[in-house]
């Protein structure tokens, strides 16, 4: 079956390099990696893309109370695969199946998490006001006095801090705990509380997706970009020679739960996992480099070597570098070291699978306010859509 | 078995990056087992078929996968900053020698000026100099893999060498392999991947063998150095069997038997509980429904450093132990 040829860009002059110059351009002659090419405009988002994402990025969902971005998801893919279910977890498993699908046709995974970070109710005081506690690695110190939307309802509140000016000099600079922390709905009694929101019942931030410049601006845009990249995967016009097995999955951030077990009901020949990673590109407080950035925002996707949880499948890292270089797509290399992705537990499943991570970088991750660049969410697409049109068998022959 | 064993630990091969080794292993075993197969995440399992309807399928387990570096940014001036692959004490790099896969060798450094100078260096103060001597022609990038790089020495019953841990396991398996005349059992020789960050390579090669039973030859530390861990094992006292670890509490019934079968054969051996560290047993153990899973361990000192120190005769009492266990029934 004919494959869509992947364009060979005409080499053109080298770009002037940039300050925070890309990994690439030190790459060495015998690595016989093409010139370094200008970037290839990427793919505008459409309006009703933009609006998908926005969609996303504004509903809450919190682990294991995912269904806000489960219902939206449902009704982006229903049309465009052969099979949808969900899963006794709560994850979105969806088939795309090849031309000629058999039990011999290979399959693929890609991964996507649907939840996010946020709090759970855990009770409430005699003043009206709620206890809470976080689900998942949500960044303490930006909690107090931010504005939340609780239950499912989304009733707005408050996180509540004692005003700066009533603060003796010591408290001032103490850390509060999340046990101190309380969210304020403007009631004053607990039964009048209970009438509202119930323990147990989830709390997001409020933060409103917008376009601001080239970047998006947003909560959880880890990782709704990540569905967003897969629902534009399976509503691509391509036919495959694997059946294509999406699933959005629940509670990643909380350990990778939902993805353990998609990974051992699929049992795919290998995965590619869609996230997001933190860009932590700006400049040291001292003068020193900043050698820690794991990943820069505007140099692409960032593609996984290895993190906490997994060392990627050195064959699908090459295939990667492969596809983006010959369609002149700018990529990086998140930085190897902490961190992990659904990836984690997918490689691991049944008898191993051959797993990469590939992820958008932002900046302010697990915050009430992230950024990340258009054009890297943009290129992320566009490698992923080039990866799976371009896979045989043969990326993962030795 | 000790020109083998030089091979074995002079080759590079950091968890993910097993390549070399498992090509190395597979030459040296090759037409001696009745299959040699590969699975998904590299790990290398050389099958010798069962001979005897009462034989059981037996789980052998000996990581490829060496401890090291990976590069995770190049500065201005090609100095390699990077991130650790396992448990890579801090300690042991500063002036240690670092090969990359392609041969490029590289010596670690540490920040003159930094927080604290009387103590022990961050891995994010130390950097791998490769020898560039201009941005353009660094030879290494984000994500390069090295091993550390030493020769073998011998000093008598004595050697040391870089991953010991568990090139000596894989070199046991090998000499096992080699000298296994009959067995009644199905055995699988799994050459595991990935020990060092997570026991992942075992773990899932057990899910695809579903044996009756494993064991994994893997290194312990010893008790026997100057004011050294209070810890019964030492270098020179036979093959260890292992009670338990931070991981595992090794089935008593293979612990029980491994004792049995050493006693008959008149082996040296010592019994292990080692307090923190675990092996590919631990792993085999729970996977699937779980299985009964002991270890046999040498005893080594300098564990994760570049010079690990093993005790030939120990290395022996290990083969010769596997060999007697396999070439008779097992009852468990």
């Amino acid at each position: 079956m004919a494959k869509k040829p992947v364009r060979k860009a005409a080499p053109k002059p080298r770009r002037p390099a940039a300050r925070l110059a890309p990994q690439r351009a030190k790459a060495p002659a015998r690595d016989q990696r093409p010139q370094l090419q200008p970037l290839v405009r990427p793919p505008k988002a459409t309006a009703s893309e933009m609006d998908l994402l926005r969609e996303l990025c504004n509903a809450i969902a919190v682990s294991g109370d995912e269904g806000a971005v489960r219902r939206i998801v449902l009704d982006a893919i229903r049309d465009h695969v052969d099979e949808v279910r969900v899963d006794a977890l709560g994850n979105v498993l969806a088939v795309k199946r090849s031309k000629r699908s058999s039990q011999r046709t290979p399959r693929l995974l890609v991964a996507a998490h649907m939840d996010e970070v946020g709090f759970m109710l855990t009770g409430h005081e005699s003043d009206g006001s709620l206890r809470f506690e976080l689900v998942g690695g949500v960044e303490e110190r930006t909690l107090l006095g931010k504005p939340v939307l609780v239950g499912p309802k989304r009733l707005p509140g408050v996180i509540g801090a004692a005003p700066v000016h009533l603060l003796k000099d010591d408290r001032r600079n103490a850390v509060t705990k999340v046990s101190q922390m309380r969210i304020d709905i403007g009631v004053d009694s607990a039964d009048a509380a209970k009438r509202w929101v119930k323990m147990g019942e989830r709390g997001g931030f409020t933060t409103e997706f917008a376009v601001v410049g080239p970047s998006l601006r947003g909560k959880a845009l880890d990782n709704r970009l990540g569905c967003a990249t897969l629902i534009e995967l399976l509503r691509a016009p391509a036919v495959y020679d694997f059946d294509l097995h999406a699933a959005f999955t629940v509670q990643e951030e909380v350990g990778l739960r939902g993805a353990r077990v998609v990974a051992y009901a699929v049992d795919p020949a290998c995965a590619f996992v869609l996230d997001c990673t933190p860009a932590r590109d700006l400049p040291s407080s001292d003068d020193r480099e900043n050698t820690q950035y794991n990943s820069r925002l505007g140099l692409g996707p960032a593609i996984y070597i290895s993190d906490k949880g997994m060392i990627s499948n050195d064959r699908l890292v090459r295939y990667l570098q492969q596809t983006a270089d010959a369609a002149g797509l700018p990529y990086q290399f998140r930085q190897p070291g902490g961190g992990g992705t659904d990836a984690g537990a997918i490689h691991l499943a049944r008898e191993g699978v051959p797993t990469v991570s590939v992820s958008v970088p932002g900046r302010y991750p697990h915050s009430p306010v992230m950024l990340a660049r258009t054009e890297d969410w943009r290129n992320t697409v566009k490698l992923m859509r080039l990866a799976l049109e371009n896979w045989t068998p043969q990326v993962l022959k030795r | 078995m000790k020109p083998l064993l030089k091979k074995l630990v002079e080759a590079y091969g950091p968890s993910g990056y097993e390549g070399q080794v498992r090509d190395l292993i597979r030459a040296e075993i090759r037409n001696i087992p009745d299959y040699i197969t590969m699975d998904p995440l590299g790990n290398l399992i050389a099958v010798v078929k069962k001979k005897a309807k009462s034989g059981k399928k037996v789980m052998l387990s000996a990581h490829m996968d060496e401890i090291g570096v990976m590069v995770s940014h190049i500065d201005e001036r090609s100095y390699a900053r990077f991130q650790n692959i396992g448990g890579v004490f801090p300690l042991h790099c500063v002036g240690s020698r670092v090969r990359f896969a392609d041969g490029t060798v590289g010596v670690i450094g540490v920040d003159e000026k930094r927080d604290d100078a009387t103590k022990i260096p961050a891995l994010s103060d130390l950097f791998i100099d490769v020898g560039a001597t201009s941005k353009d022609d660094c030879p290494v990038k984000v994500g390069d893999a090295a091993g550390f790089y030493r020769p073998m020495e011998e000093l008598g019953h004595r050697l040391i060498a870089k991953s010991m841990d568990d090139r000596v396991g894989a070199a046991i398996l090998i000499e096992t392999l080699r000298a296994l005349k009959s067995t009644p059992h199905e055995v699988a020789f799994v050459f595991s991947v990935q020990e060092e960050v997570g026991l992942r390579g075992a773990g899932t090669a057990a899910f695809g063998l579903d044996a009756d039973l494993g064991i994994a030859v893997d290194v312990t530390r010893t008790g026997d150095t100057p004011n050294g861990l209070k810890m019964a094992v030492e270098l020179g006292g036979g093959a260890a069997i292992k009670v338990r670890d931070s991981g595992m509490i090794a089935d008593p019934r293979i612990k029980d038997l491994l004792v049995q079968r050493a006693q008959e054969a008149r082996i040296k051996t010592q019994l292990e509980i080692l307090e923190r560290g675990s092996t590919d047993a631990a792993a085999m153990q729970i996977a699937r429904g779980g299985l009964p899973a002991g270890c046999i361990s040498i005893p080594t000192r300098y564990l994760h450093s570049p010079s690990e120190m093993v005790d030939f005769r120990d290395v022996q009492a290990c083969v010769n132990l596997l060999l007697a266990v396999l070439q008779r029934p097992i009852e468990i």
